[in-house]
């Protein structure tokens, strides 16, 4: 009927699988092919990330980060940044929020779930600047700190260590590791954060996290928090192993487990007869 | 063969040989149902059992199985070997916390250096006691259990009643000593016996009184009074509502805290977490009133057992006690939404002063923590 209107790779097929109906292996090739074509529609529809399209622009302009954003945030920010139904909206967010979100690999994200994890980032760090600029373009927002705002030069350590353990500790363990909070949700480790992130994450508040703003937690005190941090991370463990630094969990865990596992398998050797 | 070690053992083992297995094995079986025999006269009460015994044979004891070592000398002597390891192992453990007793000496300059070397000491002298001990006990097994004599030894149970001639001897004994001490006749003394072991108990309870003071209204009021200031804890800065951005969370104290009698005692009741919301977030009217431009308060103390509550996720506004995972929702007044605890967080009521910082309008309204006796007595 519509023979003459096939196209000539899929009528070659067509005739190659009628000429070979009777073998066995006719299903199996099928399958493969089929399983193929829809491989190759999903990579060609899929939508990438124009990260090495766009990675020949020198200048911050307002214009590439709004094309950075179109292409890659507009899904869910909205084509003005406006939010929608999947992603909050976007004015007066700041820059540091663009820096935090897009820097540690969080946005864009692969999916929505419990909580967006920090992932391979996608953008150089020009990339970055642009769509942060663009951002902080639409609505007054915190800004990304400067080197001597998260440099630990005169910062006063055990003040951090104070300040830390009363006000990010109990989400973040007493010495970064993290923890879970509700409904699959955790606050992440902060061993390997840079210390322009953790600026960033408090003056911005991101996802659970609630906001320190330079009002209550000041300037001063984000760097001492953010000498704190690091001092913790270079400190050695006078104990032992450190189990992590997890605290009661992982050393009651390792008690039971492999303290009580040792004890039972001295009993089983004791009563075991000998050969 | 079989022979008996004393009046009412019996072994069996390796001493008769591997050709005599067969023989030891049945006469163990004789001598056990002996046993249960004189068992069943025993306690006459028992007549299933006297029945099964009739029913069944008795099967005796397994074949005893020979370890290597008592067959093949090659394999006694590398169990001899083995044991003597162990104990090698425990003398090395020794030395090694002997040596790193004196080698290592803590005297960093810097407090890392230190607390490393520190750390080593105490894992190298660990590890030598570890060994040292263990070892021992492990090689005193392995020996015992695979060189030292391994015969089966039956011990049959004896009546547990004493004879007829000891029990006579023992009441007479004691009609003796009775009638001796004159208990029936002389009265003052039976009787004032009784009145001093009558008020002994009183020693035991006595000194409870040493416990401490009774709480008294400690539990029901904090430090909290009208028109008391909002300090951040632990800077100490006092607040302005325009501090705090929505979704900013600031742990608070009341002004002027660390000058009470017991400045700990006092934070542990007075803490509070003040969180600001979007004023349309907020659900409940009592919430609202006590509220400052959607800035609340709550206190931080858990009502399940008291740890601090102080897990705020900004986008659900749920809080998060972190000792037993109660939740409360900051929106509806923190009313419990999962875990054990039974009661909502108490609220502070905030105002502002002329001056424009936070303060507390009042002091909570109910004990704050965990429940205790008298909460509901004001």
């Amino acid at each position: 009927m519509s023979r003459p209107t096939t196209p000539s790779v899929l009528r070659r097929v067509l005739g190659a699988v009628s000429r070979r109906r009777r073998h066995r292996f006719a299903p199996v090739v099928l399958l493969f092919m089929a399983l193929a074509a829809t491989g190759g529609a999903y990579s060609a529809f899929v939508p990438t990330n124009d990260a090495q399209a766009s990675a020949g622009f020198g200048n911050q302009t307002l214009a590439e980060g709004r094309s950075l954003f179109l292409k890659n945030c507009a899904t869910c920010h909205g084509l003005n940044a406006e939010g929608s139904s999947d992603g909050p909206t976007l004015v007066g967010v700041g820059a540091a929020s663009v820096d935090f979100q897009v820097g540690t690999g969080r946005m864009p994200a692969r999916e929505l779930g419990a909580q967006i994890e920090a992932k391979r980032v996608e953008f150089t760090p020009t990339e970055i600047a642009s769509m942060a600029a663009y951002i902080a373009s639409l609505g007054p927002g915190p800004a990304i700190p400067s080197k001597q705002d998260v440099s630990a030069v005169n910062a006063d350590i055990a003040r951090g260590g104070e300040i830390y353990l009363r006000n990010c500790s109990m989400c973040h363990n007493f010495a970064g590791a993290g923890g879970a909070l509700t409904r699959g949700k955790y606050a992440p480790s902060l061993k390997k954060t840079t210390a322009k992130h953790i600026y960033e994450a408090m003056v911005t508040g991101p996802q659970s996290m609630p906001v320190f703003a330079n009002t209550t937690i000041t300037p001063q005190d984000k760097r001492d928090i953010i000498a704190f941090l690091k001092t913790t991370r270079s400190e050695p463990t006078p104990g032992g192993a450190s189990l992590g630094k997890l605290g009661p969990v992982t050393e009651g865990a390792v008690g039971w487990l492999v303290g009580l596992g040792a004890l039972i398998g001295c009993a089983v050797w004791l009563g075991a007869k000998a050969r | 063969m079989t022979h008996p070690t004393s009046d009412d053992s019996i072994r069996t083992g390796p001493e008769g040989g591997m050709t005599d297995v067969q023989d030891s094995t049945t006469a163990t079986g004789a001598s056990n149902t002996e046993v249960m025999g004189t068992e069943a006269t025993g306690a006459p009460g028992s007549g299933s059992q006297v029945e099964l015994a009739g029913q069944y044979e008795n099967p005796g004891l397994p074949a005893h199985v020979y370890r290597r070592s008592d067959i093949d000398p090659k394999a006694a002597t590398r169990r001899e070997r083995e044991v003597a390891t162990f104990f090698g192992l425990s003398t090395l453990g020794t030395v090694l916390f002997i040596v790193a007793y004196f080698a290592i000496k803590p005297a960093g300059k810097s407090g890392d250096e230190l607390l490393s070397q520190v750390g080593l000491s105490t894992k190298l002298l660990g590890l030598g006691l570890g060994l040292a001990l263990f070892c021992i006990g492990a090689g005193a097994i392995h020996w015992a259990k695979t060189l030292m004599p391994d015969d089966e030894v039956i011990t049959p149970r004896k009546p547990l009643r004493s004879s007829d001639e000891d029990r006579a001897e023992a009441v007479a004994a004691l009609r003796d000593g009775a009638a001796g001490a004159g208990m029936g006749r002389r009265k003052l003394i039976r009787n004032s016996l009784l009145g001093a072991l009558a008020p002994l108990g009183l020693l035991a309870i006595i000194p409870l009184r040493d416990l401490g003071p009774l709480p008294g209204a400690a539990l029901t009021g904090t430090w909290w009074t009208p028109g008391k200031r909002l300090v951040s804890d632990p800077q100490g800065r006092p607040l302005k509502a325009s501090d705090i951005p929505i979704g900013g969370v600031v742990h608070v104290l009341p002004e002027g805290i660390e000058n009470a009698e017991q400045p700990l005692a006092e934070e542990g009741k007075a803490t509070v977490l003040v969180i600001r919301l979007a004023p349309d977030d907020i659900q409940d009217a009592k919430e609202r009133r006590w509220s400052v431009d959607g800035i609340v308060a709550y206190s931080k103390i858990c009502t399940h057992v008291g740890c601090p509550v102080g897990l705020y996720e900004q986008q659900t506004h749920h809080l998060l006690c972190p000792c037993h995972q109660s939740t409360f929702d900051v929106t509806r007044d923190c009313a419990v939404i999962f875990g054990p605890a039974a009661r909502s967080l108490p609220q502070l009521p905030l105002d502002v002063d002329s001056s424009g910082y936070l303060v507390a309008r009042e002091d909570f309204h109910e004990p704050v923590g965990p429940s205790f006796w008298e909460r509901g007595e004001r």
